[in-house]
This record gives structure tokens, sequence and C-alpha cells, in this order.
């Protein structure tokens, strides 16, 4: 979505507005009045921990569950007062709930028979409908008789036949094996892109929310922590909720000593660090304390004794070897720090456990976090 | 590879994680299920063919069971009388099968409304609605069906607003009237059809009827496609409780709708006690488990066109 650096869905019309909402069970604040904006044709994710509260968004945006206060608009129109029958949104369940005493083809169909449509044209589309989703061969089983993956395509094909405005996705994936899951994965998105329709994308795996989504907005406790484009999210977590979930992140507590032009000088327990300073993330003046991060691919392991600006002395304690890249866990006096190293020649990396090493954190890879 | 080389391994079937011969298995499932079968066989097939046979011998002068073979009992049963049709017994058994499905229609009504109440409620207060629901059960449905004459008497309180609503004539009792008797047939057969029903509106998977309202349903379609088709079960079940033994019924009529009306009830305790005429009372009872075991068999073939699977 970002060409020449230009954020170019913020010129799409905006499918869903949600402005202020708030929603509360008993003591618990589900929704501590959030506020988005989703644009027309956008894969959006709501990713976050289990009681984040993006199913009860999803649950609001679609009629099912109501909001104490704030408003949700979909297409411009106030929806709060549409009941979730004459919405122009439709869901995919986390459950699939499809009607178990009915046909695929009549599960297929429901949405168009609700809506009085004549039979003839219910036919038409719900052959268009199964074609989209490769179901042909099951159209006449009960979902009792499907797998997951086949239940998931029926609940997609029921959902995307009455060609809703937004079309929103609780958990999906969740229930299906990881091989299955990219296999899905790669059709939703080329689904999504197909039939151009806005997708809410609940979940709560990151690696998923990544691979589908052109913008994520990362939720804990009810309010939303970052919102943004993957790569954005991921170079750029603003604290260390977000850094942490998505992906993994060493932090270092530092102690800001000086401005020394392009970088600032900190003290940390890994000794004196510097670290670029950067347009985005908090300003931090000389004499303040902050958090720096640093993502484990970004941290370099180098040979023992090399000395120099922020090289850390370090013991190789832990390596997973994973294929393509081997996970090093680093000892170094002060703490642990991971690294992830492609294994980029050919045979044994030539590190093992107990080698002494040096952690480099290039200066231009720290970033500043807000807590 | 040795299993398939050994016949007696090939025969053997692993059951929870035990190799058993099929002579093991043999033993196994007779003693468990042995009792029963032995117990079905002694005190209901067997007595059930002795009043089979009976139902095709002749009643002798003073109420013997006689020879010859006839089909004369159910010629009677069906309307071939002495002076030509005679249309008694088919009236009583239509009169019954109307009083045993005007039940499960009464108890089907009132059981809607009460399992989804119940169900509704916290977890405490759940136990309590099924306890009163159940409490009546404790007392003989001879004593309950009293109690309603009772509370049905003239003076009583249900009378006295029948009468100021101008439903009956003051000083009068509500009873003897088919009004008693469903109230009457409610009261006795209410929990057979409210407990299943009840346990199915705990199970109903809510999320479908999110999903039917999420693709456009109104609230009657909700019920109608992803509620209703999902109570099935429980109703059936509670409908074949309630409709056999609401068939057979003839306390609660005799009692709260006059004595007048014979049904197939007091058709054969007729026949059995009083007229002594062993043979017809049989046939009676075999053509009212007929009528009861056609029914179930189309129910039970509609529903295994339906949902491919039937109750029996």
């Amino acid at each position: 979505m970002v060409e020449n650096g230009v954020d170019r869905s913020a010129e799409r019309p905006v499918a869903v507005e949600v402005d202020r909402v708030f929603r509360r069970f008993g003591d618990f604040v589900a929704l501590d009045h959030v506020s988005l904006k989703i644009h027309e044709g956008e894969f959006f994710s709501l990713l976050g921990p289990s009681g984040c509260g993006k199913t009860t968004l999803l649950r609001i945006l679609a009629g099912l569950d109501l909001a104490d206060d704030g408003v949700v608009r979909i297409g411009g129109v106030d929806a709060s007062a549409i009941p979730a029958h004459r919405r122009p949104v439709n869901t995919v369940f986390q459950s699939y709930a499809l009607f178990p005493h009915m046909s695929v083809r009549d599960n297929v169909a429901f949405g168009l028979r609700m809506k009085n449509v004549p039979e003839k044209e219910i036919a038409t589309r719900v052959e268009q409908a199964i074609e989209m989703v490769q179901i042909g061969a099951f159209v006449d089983r009960k979902p009792a008789q499907l797998s997951g993956g086949q239940k998931q395509r029926v609940a997609l094909a029921r959902a995307l036949i009455n060609r809703p405005k937004v079309l929103l996705l609780d958990e999906p994936l969740g229930a299906l094996d990881l091989k299955l899951r990219k296999e899905l994965q790669v059709e939703l998105l080329a689904l999504q892109r197909n039939v151009g329709i806005t997708f809410i994308f609940v979940t709560h795996d990151q690696e998923e929310a990544l691979v589908l989504s052109d913008r994520i907005a990362v939720m804990r406790a009810g309010k939303i922590e970052q919102l943004g484009e993957a790569e954005s999210l991921y170079e750029n977590p603003k604290n260390r909720f977000v850094s942490q979930f998505l992906g993994t992140c060493n932090l270092i507590e530092a102690e800001v000593q000086a401005d020394e032009g392009r970088e600032m000088r900190a003290l940390t327990p890994f000794g004196t660090v510097y670290f670029a300073k950067r347009d985005r993330g908090p300003a931090v003046a000389p004499g303040t304390r902050c958090t720096l991060a640093i993502r484990p691919e970004k941290v370099a392991v180098a040979s023992p004794g090399e000395a120099g600006t922020n090289k850390v002395p370090a013991t190789i304690e832990e390596l997973v070897y994973i294929g393509a890249e081997t996970h090093y866990i680093l000892k170094c006096p002060a703490g642990k720090l991971t690294a992830y190293v492609m294994n980029s020649v050919l045979g044994p990396q030539g590190l093992e456990i107990g080698n002494r090493v040096t952690a480099h954190l290039p200066s231009s890879a720290l970033l500043v976090l807000e807590d | 590879m040795a299993g398939e080389a050994n016949p007696r391994l090939a025969r053997t079937e692993v059951r929870f994680g035990e190799r058993l011969t099929a002579q093991a298995e043999l033993l196994r499932s007779s003693l468990t299920s042995g009792p029963g079968i032995l117990w079905v066989s002694l005190f209901l097939l067997l007595p059930l063919a002795g009043i089979g046979v009976i139902s095709f011998l002749t009643r002798g002068t003073y109420g013997e069971i006689e020879l010859p073979f006839t089909i004369g009992n159910y010629r009677r049963i069906a309307g071939f009388g002495l002076l030509g049709f005679d249309a008694q017994y088919p009236q009583i058994i239509l009169r019954s099968l109307l009083l045993g499905a005007g039940t499960t229609v009464v108890c089907l009504a009132a059981s809607f409304p009460l399992a989804f109440f119940i169900a509704g409620q916290p977890e405490r207060r759940k136990q309590l609605a099924l306890t009163l629901l159940i409490i009546p059960f404790w007392t003989n449905l001879l004593i309950r069906t009293y109690a309603w004459q009772i509370l049905l008497g003239p003076d009583s309180f249900l009378a006295r607003v029948a009468s100021t609503l101008g439903l009956a004539e003051a000083g009068r009792p509500l009873y003897p009237s088919v009004f008693a008797v469903y109230l009457g047939m409610l009261c006795a057969y209410l929990p057979f059809l409210a407990l299943p029903l009840y346990t199915a509106v705990e199970k109903l998977d809510w999320s479908i009827a999110e999903a039917a309202s999420d693709l456009g349903a109104d609230k009657l379609r909700v019920f109608r496609h992803a509620i209703l088709p999902q109570l099935v079960p429980g109703m059936i079940a509670g409908i074949i409780l309630v409709f056999i033994p609401a068939t057979g019924q003839f306390v609660v009529p005799d009692l709260l709708g006059g004595a007048k009306t014979v049904m197939l009830g007091n058709a054969i305790q007729q026949q059995f006690g009083p007229s002594r005429d062993w043979p017809f009372g049989s046939a009676i009872a075999f053509v009212g488990m007929a009528v009861v075991l056609v029914g179930l068999y189309l129910q039970s073939r509609s529903a295994a066109a339906r949902e491919g699977e039937g109750l029996l």
C-alpha cells in the first residue's frame, strides 16, 4: 500500500468507522473507547491476545452485540440502530456455525433465501460461490460430513454470496492444522483481492496477521496499542507489548547520557551503547531512562575479541537450528541476548554451545520504546 | 505379519485395549446384557405373546378362555357387530388417539416457553425450577387428579374467577369438562415433554442462531431455521413419552371428564375386569399397541429421510 512513502489507502473511501466505541461486561471493560477507520477493499486485521476485545469489536460491527457508547458507521451510515439481519456485513464464525440440518448447498443459499431472491437467481449464484471456494464435490453433504477445511470454505461461500460491504472473519483458520492454515491463508488473500470486499480479520496469530493484512491494529485490554501496516508495526513497534507480541525482541534498559549529533549515547547493563536518532518514536533527552529494543535478526554474531562501539562479549548458551536460520541465546555478563542468523553457507555453521563470540548491536537497529 | 499367519489372532477384536476372542466377547456381552434380555423376555415378551394368543381365542360362558381360534375379536373392534356396523370401538380408539394427540399439543405449547424460561435462569434458580416441575410427581396421579376436582369445585377460586369473567355459570364446578380433562392431562404429562425439551434448549448452539441472524433472518426465521431444527430430537423424545401413555390414559378423563366417556384404557380394564372377556380385552390392547407402533415407525422413517437417523 505504501508507494514512494505515501500511504495510499487513506485516499480510498472509508468502509467502516469505529468512533469511541465502549463496551463493558460487568466490571470488565472489553472495549475502552476504541476508534479506527477501515478503508474500502482493505484487508484489515485486529490482532491481540484473548480477552483483548477484538472479537467483541467484530460482534459489534456485525450487530450481534451492541456498544454501550460510541458509534459504528458502515459505509458512512450510523449502524447503531440497524439490527444484525439488516446490516450489509456478513460474518465467518470461528466455529463456522454452519446449519447442521442443511446441505452445503442450502447453507450457501440461506442468505439469499432470507432476502427472497428468486430461486433461479439463487441457483446461479450458489453455483458461482461454490466454484469460487472449490466445494463443488460436497454440495449435497451435511456439515457433519465435512472436514475442517471444507467447513471453512462453506462458511466463506455462505457469507460472500450475499456480496456484503464488509466481511468479518473471527479467527476463521484457528481450528485448522498448520499446513492447511497456510494454504487457506494464500487462498483467502487471493479471494479478497479477487472480490475486492473489505475484510476485517480477527486473529491472535501474529504471523497470520503479518501475511494477510494491509493494515493491523494490535489490541490489548480493550485498547488499540498500535495501528499500521505490517512492516511498520514490525520494524517500529511503539512499546514493549507490541514489540513482544509481534515477533520477539531484545529489550535493554538504558539511561540516556548525551546527544552526539546523529546518535545518542546511553549507559546500559551491556555497557555504553549508541543508538541512532529517528524521526518516529518518543524523543529522549540526556538524563532520562528508556527501553531500547532490537530484533534478534538484527543482532550480528561476530568473532570473539572484536572491540568497538555497541559490541558486547558473549558466550553461546543455547542454539536452535531451524533450517534457514539458527537461533542463538547469547550469554553476556549483563544478561541474555537472542540472535537469529541466516545459515547462508553450506554445511556446519561453525558455532557451538560454549563458543565465545561478540554480539554486535548496530546503532541503526536500536529502537526507543515508549515504555 | 504374525497376526495374518495366525488364524486365532485374525479373529480377535481389540476392545478398550484388550484383545478378545469371539467366545470371550460373547461371554462378556451375555454377562452384561444377559440379565436385561432375560428380564424383558420373561416379563414382557412372554406375557405379550400370551396376550397375543388369547386375543385370537373365544370367551366361554363364564368368562373362561376357550377354543376355537377366531378373528372375531378384531372384527368387533373394527366395527363388525352382531347387528351390522357398530362404531363403538373405532370411536373409542379414535377418542383415545385424539386425547393423546391433544395432550401432546397442549404439553408442547406449554413446554416451549417453560423450557426457554428455565434455561434462561441463573444456575441456582434452574435447579429450583426443575425441582418444582418434578414435585407433583411425588404424589400419586389419582390423588393429584382428585385434587383438581377440589380446585375446580363449585366454590373454588378458579370457578369464581371463571364465573366473574363470564366463562362459567356461578356456583357450578368447572368439571366435568373438556377443559378440566386437558388441564389434568397437562398436569400429568408436562414434565415428560418439558424436561427433554429443556435439555435440548440447554444444548442449543446459539452461534447458529447468530449466523442465521447475520445472514439476514429476522427473529421469527431465526427460530424457524436455526433454533427449532436443533430442538427436534428433544421434541420427538418428549412427544413419544407423552403421546403413548396419554393415549392409554383413562383415570384423568374419567374423573375430570365425567364417567360417560370410554377410552382405550378403561375399555381394556372393562374387559379384563367386570366383563371377564379376556380374549376381547387382549385384542383391544393389541390394536392400541399396533396403532402406536405404526405411528412411531412412520415418524422414525420420516426422521430417517430428513436426518439420516431415526429412533427405531
